[in-house]
């Protein structure tokens, strides 16, 4: 049964968590991320789920760390510099190999910035900002429907690899209302099994969640065996979107609320004739390197698009077949481009390229 | 003939700690208790970090970790998704008083129910004697060599005084184990802690005053008569609070 609805953003990744199967959701007061902690506080009683308002985002992720040790799906949400603080607990988590999503509904930085939609934690959420070896899987999704797909997906994946899934938005998908459709209901009973985790140790071995090991040599065997899972995350979990990329000579790539701009600005192009096409990743770790290799006969140049001073560009530049060049347009502090802006840098750039 | 054997709930693993330190003792009693209240299958520990983390390798059940002071945070975790299993944290007192404090504090008013075993030393042991919150004015530190001066690092911190004041129906009480007396009354305390906990009535926290010859710089004959001299008139033993009904 399809159940369309209209909802914003905060609430659709909410209401799709319930949906996945989580009963936990943990967080600290932060705009523009509190229409969805809002969500969590009344309708996770509803669902007999368990809400807490955090004394601090430091509190909030280590509170997920015990539900997760637990073997129990659970969700936090934050923004920006509240994420900042949830670093520590998001190496632990890594470190532990514990399973939980982490929403980034994020603002304009740096320091407390301000609350416009931004993407300047494009660099936080996808190279980390805890310590050590580790990486957290990233998604960023482009409308209210992704806001649910991706969240209600994350959960499979994060149990899948046993390692946290982070959410990366912005405020514009947090607040905005778009019709969408809800994901199925998953069974509690159905929930993968998590033997790993602690829960009293009755008629089996005790079990250990350690972000610690007691020698040096067990160290360098889990960071191993991080290495080797990383590997196969990155061959298995890659996932983007192409449009227009038959012909395409200019590829612009753009993830979140961004390309959704650029679309509308693409769509104009090619009505004018230029031959431009768009990548946009949608896992922004692992970094979608596939589209990058295929089809890039025609490629003639690469236009990053993103609201931030130039983040994901480092991601292109290191894949980039042949020396494409690749040019960058974005701005930080909460700019929006819009799409007249987009359009125009298209063809300007579409008459230095031909 | 009676033979001295380690509980049940804890391993034979050598004590990981220095020659006269108080972790195996108040390790031992928490292992007692919980073999006494047969919660072994119910029960799971957290262990933080510095000396408190070692505690993992001597226990037999259950046991997560946590970063430096978050583990009442964890505990909460555990609790409200398990909240018919027995949790309780480790910690040393920079865990608890310093860099936990909020964490420690805002478990205790939402009356969390499971059960915090703070080792009150004075010092920071793991990392080799600096001044920690519960450091008593006048006591040398290797990061304050001349002793705690309280025009610069202000006074001591009496933590079950002030868990008693802001958790409602906990079970709170500080206990020493300088002497075979004290330890005797602190193993019945750890149990009370524990019943507060098996009754869910509310926060159980415990205090427990107890040597650190390396971190002192003392022998540790010389250490036990300094908690009885120095620390016991700075922290007072007893209950600070207990829940109505546990009496019942």
């Amino acid at each position: 049964m399809n159940e369309r609805v209209l909802m914003t953003g905060n609430e659709a990744c909410g209401e799709a968590a319930i949906r996945a199967g989580c009963r936990f959701f943990y967080a600290y007061p932060i705009t523009p991320q509190n229409e969805l902690l809002e969500y969590m506080a009344y309708r996770l009683p509803e669902v007999k789920g368990i809400f807490i308002q955090s004394e601090s985002e430091l509190a909030a992720i280590s509170v997920v760390y015990g539900t997760a040790a637990a073997g129990k799906r659970v969700i936090t949400a934050s923004s920006s510099c509240g994420v900042a603080l949830m670093q520590e607990g998001i190496s632990y988590l890594a470190a532990s190999r514990l399973p939980c999503v982490i929403v980034n509904i994020s603002r304009a930085g740096p320091g407390l910035g301000r609350i416009a939609p931004s993407q300047s934690d494009y660099r936080q959420m996808t190279k980390g900002g805890g310590n050590g070896d580790y990486h957290i899987i990233v998604f960023g999704p482009a409308s209210v429907q992704e806001m649910a797909d991706l969240t209600y997906l994350a959960f499979d994946v994060a149990d899948r690899y046993r390692n946290p899934v982070a959410i990366l938005a912005d405020g514009m998908l947090g607040q905005m209302m778009e019709p969408l459709v809800l994901p199925m209901w998953r069974k509690l009973k159905d929930l993968p099994p998590k033997p790993w985790a602690v829960t009293g140790a009755k008629d089996r071995e005790r079990n250990l969640i350690l972000a610690a090991p007691y020698t040096d040599e067990e160290l360098i065997d889990i960071n191993e065996e991080l290495a080797k899972k990383y590997y196969s995350i990155e061959a298995e979990e890659e996932r983007w979107e192409t449009i227009f990329m038959g012909d395409a000579e200019l590829v612009v790539v753009a993830f979140g609320i961004s390309s959704r701009i650029a679309l509308e600005a693409i769509e104009c192009a090619r009505n004018e004739g230029i031959k431009v096409g768009m990548i946009r990743p949608i896992s922004l770790w692992p970094f979608p390197k596939k589209p990058f290799k295929n089809q890039v006969d025609n490629v003639r140049a690469y236009l990053v698009i993103e609201m931030n001073n130039g983040q994901m560009i480092e991601d292109v530049l290191l894949i980039r077949p042949r020396n494409i060049p690749v040019y960058h347009f974005g701005k930080g502090g909460g700019w929006i481009p819009t799409p007249k802006y987009v359009y125009e840098k298209i063809v300007r750039l579409w008459r230095n390229i031909s | 003939m009676q033979t001295f054997t380690r509980p049940n709930s804890m391993s034979m693993e050598n004590i990981p700690y220095c020659p006269g330190c108080g972790h195996g003792i108040a390790l031992r009693l928490i292992g007692e208790a919980i073999d006494d209240l047969d919660i072994i299958k119910k029960v799971i520990g957290i262990a933080p970090v510095g000396c408190a983390v070692r505690s993992w390798r001597l226990f037999k059940f259950d046991m997560t970790q946590a970063a430096h002071g978050r583990s009442p945070a964890v505990a909460t975790g555990l609790k409200r998704s398990l909240p018919d299993k027995i949790i309780f944290t480790y910690q040393g007192d920079g865990d608890s008083a310093a860099i936990g404090l909020a964490e420690l504090l805002h478990a205790a008013l939402r009356c969390e129910k499971f059960s915090v075993f703070m080792i009150n030393n004075a010092i920071y042991g793991a990392t080799g004697g600096q001044l920690a919150p519960t450091t008593l004015i006048g006591q040398p530190t290797t990061s304050y060599p001349s002793g705690r001066d309280p025009r610069v690092m202000g006074y001591p911190i009496n933590m079950s005084e002030i868990i008693a004041k802001i958790s409602r129906n906990a079970y709170v009480a500080r206990v020493a184990i300088n002497s075979i007396r004290n330890i005797m009354e602190a193993k019945k305390v750890v149990i009370k802690a524990l019943k507060t906990q098996q009754r869910q009535l509310g926060f159980s926290f415990v205090e427990i005053l107890s040597p650190c010859p390396t971190g002192w710089n003392m022998k540790p004959l010389d250490s036990l008569k300094w908690i009885e001299e120095k620390m016991i008139p700075e922290y007072p033993l007893g209950e600070y609070a207990v829940p109505d009904s546990l009496h019942n």
